[in-house]
């Protein structure tokens, strides 16, 4: 074996150890912080972890029921403002839209996918908390609708792009208009794809912080209605996380585990709802 | 008109014909579209030159010619699919059964003259969901699954899906989603029928079933078929066109047109010396 080639041996050996060492540390950081989080939180997650209101300081116990119904209400109404709306957009985007004013709406999207989340916050803050004088599980729904709308967007667009042309002529050449080829063809044919794209961009938004930080504020007691400050799982783990108490640390791990599950689970759901789709052939 | 481009027309419309069997032929022929000085454009490029010709009623109309001489596109105007492409632009007319297609809404237009591609492409539904499709979105009222089984027997695809009409219609080989897609045409009782190389994606079996239901088609039907098989035009259609570079060189009836062709373009093309 001459040198040129025991060098090249080695040059590759050495990449591929690289290029493996790499990809082993992307993949072990997230089974690092489940571990880490299973271990700190799984201890102290009970059942009154998801039925009680957080105790009065110095007392051990209670749980986090009102942020994890905050949560989920505000992402209720999150899910309420951005699917619609990044859903029918998406549509006239990848149906109606011509060159320049698809070009326009889809870099407007990605411009406001790439807006910090605290930007949004203030934006929320400065139009619906301060004309309401109120911090309020709307103002944080709205925040993180606003979050949802060019996710949900970009990505529903994609797949109903990717419905094959032929499906569309097929269902013109029977006499259906542009609204019923879109009704009854593309969205079905698309359908896997969308909920997919909807549950991403659910879970994105599910441990959001920063836009809830001024506009649900956060409450350690229970917030009736839609027009009060409200708790919420990644608030409560701030507040929680840079407390000085012990028991409040176990709690801040157990609500991390929880949402950190809670992301898992969708992406999991989603991927299976879209490995299961229809094999569309791709033309 | 230059007078090289100028086609063999033995089937106008009134015929002129000097051949006494296609003189009468033409004389009994009543025609279900006619199509009249058409020229078709996709912004300035001309692909179509003063195209006129008769579609006869209960007859297989064959478009034949090389790739790029306009078949595709003088078909696909038939059913005004080619408005989908926003250059395209159109001068000339055409009548469905004396009135001019394009004041038609263009949704009844298309119920009334259906389509089948070059590939098969069934939706992403069942096989009794894809035939009954055309029919649930014109809101028909006859009862549906009857006209689905009507439209699969005459498809010829009945016997093979009967006890499977629920599954995915791609489950079905590509032959049977070709025959699927004609009874999804057929179930709108359209009456004329535009195939757009219908067997190009097919093995020679499947193909040779195609073939054989739509000889049998038309007498429910008016049928136009391109393809660019010469054999498959000269088997199953009562007359033939030859299209190049955008002209109708040629329209005769099928034998004639294979036999005795009127223009030495016609004969270089099926006699194989290009295309």
């Amino acid at each position: 074996m001459n040198s040129r080639l025991r060098w090249r041996k080695f040059v590759s050996g050495f990449m591929l150890t690289m290029t493996g060492v790499c990809a082993l540390v992307s993949v072990s950081v997230l089974f690092f912080i489940l571990g880490h989080l299973v271990y700190h939180g799984g201890t102290s997650i009970s059942w009154a972890f998801f039925t009680k209101l957080p105790a009065p300081v110095g007392e051990t116990g209670g749980g986090m029921a009102n942020a994890i119904l905050g949560s989920a209400k505000m992402l209720l109404l999150a899910s309420l403002i951005g699917v619609p709306i990044g859903f029918f957009g998406a549509i006239y985007l990848a149906e109606f839209s011509g060159g320049t004013t698809a070009f326009v709406v889809r870099y407007a999207a990605d411009l406001l996918n790439g807006v910090p989340s605290i930007v949004i916050g203030i934006f929320a803050y400065s139009i619906v908390v301060l004309p309401f004088k109120h911090f309020s599980t709307l103002a944080g729904g709205f925040a993180l609708g606003l979050m949802m709308i060019p996710i949900t967007l970009r990505s529903t667009e994609e797949f109903l792009r990717a419905v094959p042309g032929a499906l569309r002529e097929a269902a013109m050449a029977l006499g259906a208009s542009k609204w019923k080829t879109i009704v009854t063809v593309i969205v079905p044919a698309a359908y896997r794809g969308i909920l997919t794209a909807v549950l991403l961009a659910f879970a994105r938004v599910a441990g959001e912080t920063a836009p809830l930080l001024f506009t649900a504020l956060g409450n350690r007691f229970w917030s009736p209605g839609w027009n009060q400050p409200t708790d919420s799982l990644p608030v409560a783990i701030y507040r929680y996380a840079i407390s000085p108490f012990e028991d409040w640390h176990r709690q801040a791990w157990a609500a991390g585990l929880v949402l950190l599950a809670l992301i898992l689970v969708i992406n999991i759901v989603a991927r299976a709802i879209l490995s299961r789709g229809i094999a569309v052939p791709r033309s | 008109m230059h007078a090289s481009v100028r086609p063999v027309l033995s089937l106008k419309i009134p015929p002129t014909v000097t051949n006494a069997a296609a003189r009468e032929t033409a004389a009994a022929l009543s025609m279900r579209m006619t199509i009249s000085k058409l020229n078709f454009f996709y912004g300035s490029k001309q692909v179509l030159f003063d195209v006129s010709m008769g579609i006869a009623t209960n007859k297989v109309t064959s478009l034949i010619g090389p790739s790029g001489c306009g078949k595709s596109t003088l078909l696909r105007t038939l059913n005004r699919m080619h408005e989908a492409v926003r250059s395209a632009r159109l001068e000339g007319e055409i009548l469905l059964d004396g009135q001019d297609i394009f004041t038609q809404d263009v949704t009844s237009h298309r119920r009334r003259v259906g389509m089948v591609f070059q590939r098969p492409n069934p939706f992403p539904k069942s096989i009794f969901d894809n035939v009954a499709y055309g029919l649930r979105i014109n809101g028909s009222n006859v009862p549906i699954s009857d006209a689905v089984e009507k439209s699969l027997r005459r498809a010829a695809l009945w016997d093979e899906v009967k006890d499977h009409l629920h599954k995915s219609a791609y489950e079905l080989s590509g032959g049977q989603q070709q025959r699927l897609c004609i009874a999804r045409a057929l179930a709108v009782e359209p009456e004329v029928l535009l195939l757009d190389e219908p067997c190009s994606a097919l093995d020679p079996i499947s193909t040779a079933k195609i073939e054989e239901l739509l000889v049998q088609l038309k007498d429910l039907c008016t049928i136009v078929t391109v393809t660019h098989n010469m054999q498959q035009a000269a088997r199953i259609s009562d007359f033939t066109a030859f299209l190049l570079t955008g002209q109708l060189i040629e329209f005769s009836p099928t034998p004639q047109l294979f036999t005795t062709p009127g223009d030495p373009r016609t004969e270089a093309y099926i006699t194989g010396r290009f295309g």
